[in-house]
């Protein structure tokens, strides 16, 4: 049984997804639509904290919305004139999203309804703490993640120095 | 009243369409990187909760969405450099005018 402090925190969150994300990609100003991106990934922040997944809601805040959506912001400046709106959509192209969007709604969204499974209540877990992570992060048995983790680095050195590349000015 | 798992797969299968629209409509080039993050993110709070609602104790799907996260952003790091190349070279990032290299 929840208490209701959790169920309205629930509501909030859920109704923040929603209405961000929709707002995020039927704007016409792009900050506009970069700074909604930030509150969607904020709701999901805080629907990892309540699932009990803390260290993955303060990933979720440094990298998402500290890095991904700051980086949006400043290339949003670099290529467009603040206050410039996108033109309209023409019909067609509205028409051929929505028909995507829409079937993709309906035919997931059938599927999940009627899986049984996903009616369970939330089982109860012991806390995560850093040490099960960090072990699971760094070992090498079953379940544990340290090539990943070392390709993750490769993959990051390598983005760095292409971004330097792709970006210089020459 | 509880809450249950297809309580947080709903909002998260939302903000997936959400990202599909935006992809096919923007015209923008950071619009569309937008709405490709719309989708990631969905998909990340996918593996979270059905790792949490129906392996709790294991950490496959956290785990999962730690590396998803690192990729996103390498992945957007990336994707804004070449775009600002591509605005320095040809002073817009409309995909329509992108077309001389298109066959």
């Amino acid at each position: 049984m929840e208490s209701v402090g959790s169920i309205i925190l629930y509501l909030i969150v859920a109704c923040a997804i929603i209405i961000f994300s929709v707002l995020a990609v039927t704007t016409r100003k792009i900050l506009r639509a970069a700074t909604y991106l930030l509150f969607t990934l904020f709701a999901a922040a805080i629907v990892y904290f309540m699932l009990d997944y803390e260290f993955l809601g303060a990933v979720q805040i440094a990298v998402y919305a500290g890095g991904i959506v700051v980086l949006f912001v400043f290339a949003i400046l670099l290529t467009s004139h603040p206050g410039h709106s996108s033109e309209r959509l023409t019909s067609k192209r509205r028409w051929l999203g929505l028909v995507g969007a829409l079937a993709m709604l309906g035919v997931t969204g059938y599927t999940l309804v009627s899986r049984c499974a996903l009616y369970a209540a939330k089982p109860e877990m012991e806390e995560v703490d850093m040490q099960q992570i960090g072990q699971a992060m760094m070992g090498t048995d079953a379940g544990q993640y340290l090539l990943p983790f070392e390709a993750i680095s490769v993959l990051l050195l390598a983005c760095i120095i292409g971004g330097v590349v792709v970006a210089r000015k020459r | 009243m509880e809450i249950k798992a297809i309580y947080y797969l709903i909002p998260s299968l939302i903000m997936f369409c959400c990202g599909v629209y935006g992809f096919v409509t923007r015209r923008n080039m950071i619009a569309m990187l937008i709405s490709l993050e719309l989708m990631l993110n969905a998909v990340d709070m996918n593996f979270v909760i059905f790792n949490r609602f129906l392996f709790p104790g294991q950490l496959e799907g956290m785990m999962f969405t730690l590396f998803a996260i690192a990729i996103a952003a390498a992945e957007t790091a990336l994707a804004i450099a070449i775009i600002i190349n591509v605005f320095r070279s040809v002073k817009n990032v409309d995909i329509r005018e992108l077309n001389q290299m298109q066959f």
